[in-house]
């Protein structure tokens, strides 16, 4: 993986596997330069047992081969800039879920650029319309963000996330907000 | 800067449109997007599909869709065309231009594009 924003698209696929209604996608940028990444869902959740063994390259839910790569990368990524992983979960009914989280020093060298993370946000949303994607990306510069709530509440039931043409709109949503982030970084700095 | 209105402007153009399409035998495009193809680069393959497809005008004839591990990741970025009453057609190895010219060729010209396909690689 080139950037941290795929290892983000492959991992919240497993909370859209684990049934969810609800999925958290988080990242913080702190002063300090430490990111902050987490993905939060209502999902079934797992046993303490698939808990110590989903960063295992050998263990996977998949059935086309025996290895599952997705969470050992991203732990391989968090760790290698002097960051961690974790995951707190719950199997109990009526509060299941998993809460997955990552923080990686974006200071190090080794640290992946985010990436194209707009991409990976229209793909997980339009890859499974049916769930609510709440998406924040905050710095200090201000946040970035879509909730698809309210994009069912303007178009119905009838109209499906996945429409190349709300896509299209998403995209450009969040496009946009990246820019005007940045251009008001660029100003700050001007000013300095 | 876009706003919800503009949503709903997108969703009275087209719920005419929806009902159309219903009518109409559909191809679909399906993208391998577990690890093994996120990791190969199907994130722009899927992001040209969808582009491509709409920018050809087709998005009433062509839905775009993913799905997990399709169990040949040494050929990854892999995308599997479903079209009714044909056989499957599974194009491996894929780009972005790889997949201007399959949407171009195959999906609007209805002409296969066999140097693409996993027949001509395994050969």
């Amino acid at each position: 993986m080139k950037e941290l924003s795929l290892n983000i698209l492959d991992v919240t696929k497993n909370s859209v596997t684990a049934g969810a209604d609800r999925i958290d996608i988080t990242l913080e940028l702190s002063e300090d330069g430490w990111l902050r990444f987490s993905v939060k869902d209502d999902g079934c959740g797992m046993s303490e047992e698939v808990q110590r063994r989903v960063t295992d390259p050998f263990y996977t839910t998949r059935t086309t081969r025996k290895v599952g790569m997705g969470l050992p990368l991203l732990k391989l990524a968090a760790e290698q800039t002097g960051g961690q992983m974790r995951i707190t979960s719950s199997t109990e009914e009526g509060k299941s879920g998993t809460l997955l989280e990552a923080t990686f020093d974006t200071k190090s060298i080794d640290f992946m650029p985010v990436g194209d993370i707009v991409s990976t946000v229209c793909i997980l949303i339009s890859g499974s319309p049916d769930v609510r994607f709440v998406f924040r990306d905050t710095t200090p510069d201000g946040t970035v963000g879509i909730d698809t709530s309210e994009l069912k509440a303007v178009l119905g039931d009838e109209i499906s996330l996945s429409e190349p043409e709300v896509v299209a709109w998403m995209r450009d949503y969040l496009t946009e907000q990246y820019e005007e982030r940045d251009n008001k970084n660029v100003n700050m700095e001007e000013t300095k | 800067m876009k706003t919800l209105a503009e949503l709903a402007a997108i969703k009275a153009r087209m719920q005419n449109n929806v009902a159309l399409r219903d009518g109409e035998a559909g191809i679909r495009v399906v993208v391998g997007m577990a690890t093994c193809g996120i990791a190969a680069g199907a994130r722009p393959v899927l992001t040209a599909f969808s582009a491509e497809v709409e920018k050809a005008g087709l998005n009433q004839k062509v839905t775009v869709t993913q799905t997990g591990c399709i169990g040949i990741c040494q050929y990854e970025p892999v995308a599997e065309i479903y079209e009714e009453g044909k056989e499957k057609v599974t194009y491996v190895k894929l780009d972005a231009d790889k997949v201007a010219e399959i949407v171009e060729k195959h999906l609007k010209g209805g002409n296969i594009v066999e140097e693409y396909t996993i027949g001509a690689i395994q050969k």
